[in-house]
């Protein structure tokens, strides 16, 4: 059985969404923006791609979804028009982000403040949530965005963000969420909370990857990050990546309707694959479950280094994720997990598993009985386990 | 950069069949008890090295005939990737039969050359070398043990990286042998540095006697000092024959006599990123700093400038790339 547990990372692409693209690589082919007969081919399907989207986050029609290529795309956009806008000109000189957002915030912001601008990076607490108040705590005169995922991709995490939008609002400040981890996940919309930027990838939500969006509150249009051609009313510049929008609208509209089996089903799969979990003996998992999205679990195993638990898992043909910075490039522990503070021994012990709307019963049961040789075998190998004659003066604990 | 770079691999794809066999299947995973030491009338030890909050951690145990020296039997217990299990077993493997004198001689190398399918394929990938350099810290640990000396003495060297337990001389000697010219390089081979990062350079949480620029700066210099001995010797290099950081070097000079004033003035600056051959070309990657940065002559005038002074002091056949 071949079982995929990392749907924080990609999803599978619905099937309904695939034939929903289909006709636009070799039947429909054409570039919207000519005036024959194969660019007017796609408009209607464009134009109802573009309704579902707007429906699925409950966007007005004067506001902005533009779509771009990804979420990283649409996360560099916002910090660095923010930045040509505000700070660049010297109206503002301060952003603040959570120290745990995407690596495309992360990364964004530390190469803003190479050029000028201070960033704060809000610390979580110790259920790996953003403390809204901390938000206010930070804000000055001088702040001119808040970014706050709405969820965390590596513990599901469900940020405070309908406070935090609030806080802004009253201090005048620009508010962004990457939404990524939210969609099809949690009710998301966006007239429900003071938002003026939202980022939305497809492939995050059964749909292909290579299209995402940004949501612009009306007045709150960014100024372009890619000029050209005045696709996308300008904002956004490119060909239309026709087939990319018609699948991110269908993914959408799949996301809306399975929301509530999202909720009550995959959640109550979920809980009960975590409990069973927690009956491995030494096993943490950090975040409460009711604060957290319905697919996801970061759990770790005491005396089990995260990467050769996911390779017993691997030889089974079971596929999850230690965290997007562990055993993937480099080897620095999971930085949530240091963030949340968890004891130190524990730093490297994490492993992710996310579910989706496609995960079943028998893959869960499966996966248990796997996980359960897994800990089995790898604290046989394990020192954290391992004897030591009486006297003997351990030096495995010599962490700082 | 280059096309083989631009869409990474996995780590796992790049091991060799002898680590994943390894991995999957241990052959000297296991724990030696007072008991069993007892009855082969060897003396037991226990010698510990790494952390599990580094990521790394592992228990050997050898059975030593205390009239031979010899080691009689060797397991390991380890918490770790599949690399540092793998290198763990080869490690214990190459201990046995061994006298203690002799096993402290194996070398992190010779765990990761006895690891290898074929004697030019590296065993794994270098972000992965630190796991065969923890299994030869651990033998010197059991050594000193046995020998009834404490593991400082033992090696009268000073550790630099704490948390990965990564001394001076394994240091100096990893840069050398591999030419690491970047803190991120050290920390790929070694570890060090890729913890709490106080080694890397002052201003951590933690004060150090020697960090990690301090060994590349060493480094450096030796290398200068040698090439100006080379070139002592020899005619001048020409640019094109430099080696890289006398390149950057010759670069910084051009820029500070030449560059910097006309930028700064502007309130702008750049810095050096790289320096790349590209068939007759050699392009300068730099970026701008300050007010340079989306100054419209930054692409034009400024650029213009900039490399034709380059051009005129180094060689005709400098581009100069903004990035």
């Amino acid at each position: 059985m071949k079982v995929y547990l990392d749907n924080n990372a990609t999803t599978i692409v619905d099937p309904y969404v695939f034939d929903e693209m289909e006709p636009f690589f070799v039947q429909k082919y054409g570039n919207p923006n000519s005036l024959h007969y194969v660019a007017s081919e796609t408009h209607i399907p464009l134009k109802t791609a573009m309704e579902k989207i707007y429906a699925g986050l409950h966007a007005p029609k004067e506001d902005s979804v533009v779509i771009t290529s990804c979420a990283t795309e649409s996360n560099n956009w916002v910090l660095k028009s923010v930045y040509n806008e505000y700070i660049l000109t010297g109206k503002k000189n301060h952003i603040i982000v959570s120290e745990v957002e995407h690596p495309s915030i992360i990364a964004t912001a530390r190469h803003l403040e190479t050029m000028g601008c201070k960033v704060t990076y809000l610390p979580i607490n110790s259920e790996g949530v953003v403390e809204a108040n901390t938000v206010r705590d930070f804000i000055t005169d001088k702040t001119a965005l808040v970014s706050i995922m709405w969820a965390n991709n590596e513990t599901g995490a469900i940020f405070p963000v309908w406070e935090i939008g609030n806080i802004c609002e009253e201090k005048g400040v620009l508010f962004h969420t990457d939404a990524v981890q939210a969609i099809g996940k949690t009710p998301v919309d966006v007239q429900g909370l003071n938002v003026d930027y939202l980022t939305i990838s497809a492939h995050k939500f059964h749909g292909p990857k290579g299209v995402g969006a940004l949501y612009m509150k009306k007045g709150r249009e960014l100024a372009p990050l890619l000029h050209g051609g005045s696709q996308m009313g300008g904002y956004r510049s490119g060909t239309l990546n026709v087939a990319g929008i018609v699948g991110m609208g269908k993914a959408m509209e799949q996301a809306i309707d399975a929301l509530d089996f999202e909720m009550t089903e995959i959640r109550e799969m979920r809980d009960d694959f975590e409990d069973e979990l927690l009956k491995i003996p030494d096993t943490f998992v950090v975040t409460p479950r009711k604060k957290r999205t319905p697919n996801t679990i970061l759990i770790s195993f005491r005396g089990i280094e995260g990467e050769s638990m996911l390779w017993d898992l691997n030889r089974s043909a079971i596929a999850a994720s230690t965290g997007s910075a562990c055993a993937s490039e480099d080897l620095e522990s999971n930085p949530v997990m240091e963030a949340i503070g968890a004891e130190a021994d524990l730093a490297h012990t994490a492993i992710r598993f996310s579910l989706s709307r496609f995960t079943t019963e028998e893959e869960l049961d499966y996966t248990l009985a796997v996980v359960k040789e897994a800990v089995e075998r790898l604290r046989g190998i394990s020192s954290s386990y391992a004897y030591a004659p009486e006297g003997h003066e351990s030096g495995l604990d010599a962490g700082h | 950069m280059g096309m083989d770079n631009l869409i990474g691999g996995t780590i796992w794809d790049e091991y060799s069949q002898k680590v994943t066999d390894l991995m999957n299947n241990p052959k000297n995973m296991g724990e030696i008890t007072e008991e069993q030491a007892k009855k082969m009338g060897a003396k037991l030890i226990v010698a510990d090295f790494g952390a599990e909050s580094c990521g790394d951690a592992v228990r050997l145990y050898w059975a030593v005939d205390p009239n031979t020296d010899l080691i009689l039997l060797s397991k390991f217990k380890s918490f770790g990737c599949g690399t540092a299990i793998a290198s763990s077993d080869t490690m214990a493997e190459l201990c046995k039969g061994k006298t203690v004198d002799e096993a402290v001689k194996i070398t992190n190398i010779d765990v990761e050359m006895a690891m290898r399918d074929n004697p030019d394929t590296p065993a794994v990938p270098p972000q992965k070398m630190h796991c065969s350099v923890m299994a030869y810290d651990v033998i010197k640990k059991a050594a000193s043990q046995y020998k009834g000396v404490d593991m400082e003495s033992f090696e009268a060297e000073v550790i630099v990286c704490e948390c990965a337990r990564v001394t001076l001389s394994t240091l100096r000697e990893v840069i050398r042998i591999n030419d690491l010219t970047t803190v991120e390089q050290i920390t790929d081979y070694t570890k060090a540095g890729a913890f709490c990062k106080s080694c890397i350079r002052p201003g951590g949480h933690e004060a150090k006697d020697i960090y990690l620029v301090d060994l590349l700066e060493e480094y450096e210099k030796e290398k200068m000092s040698k090439a100006a001995d080379a070139s002592a010797i020899g005619a001048t290099a020409t640019f094109g024959d430099m080696t890289l950081v006398q390149k950057i070097k010759a670069v910084d000079k051009v820029v500070d006599d030449n560059i910097r004033q006309m930028l700064i003035m502007d309130g702008g600056d750049m810095e050096i990123l790289d320096i790349k051959e590209n068939g007759v070309n050699i392009d300068i990657y730099i970026r701008y700093l300050g007010a340079c940065n989306g100054c419209a002559s930054s692409s034009t005038g400024t650029l213009f400038a900039i490399e034709n002074i380059l051009k005129e002091k180094l060689d005709q056949n400098i581009r100069v790339l903004p990035i």
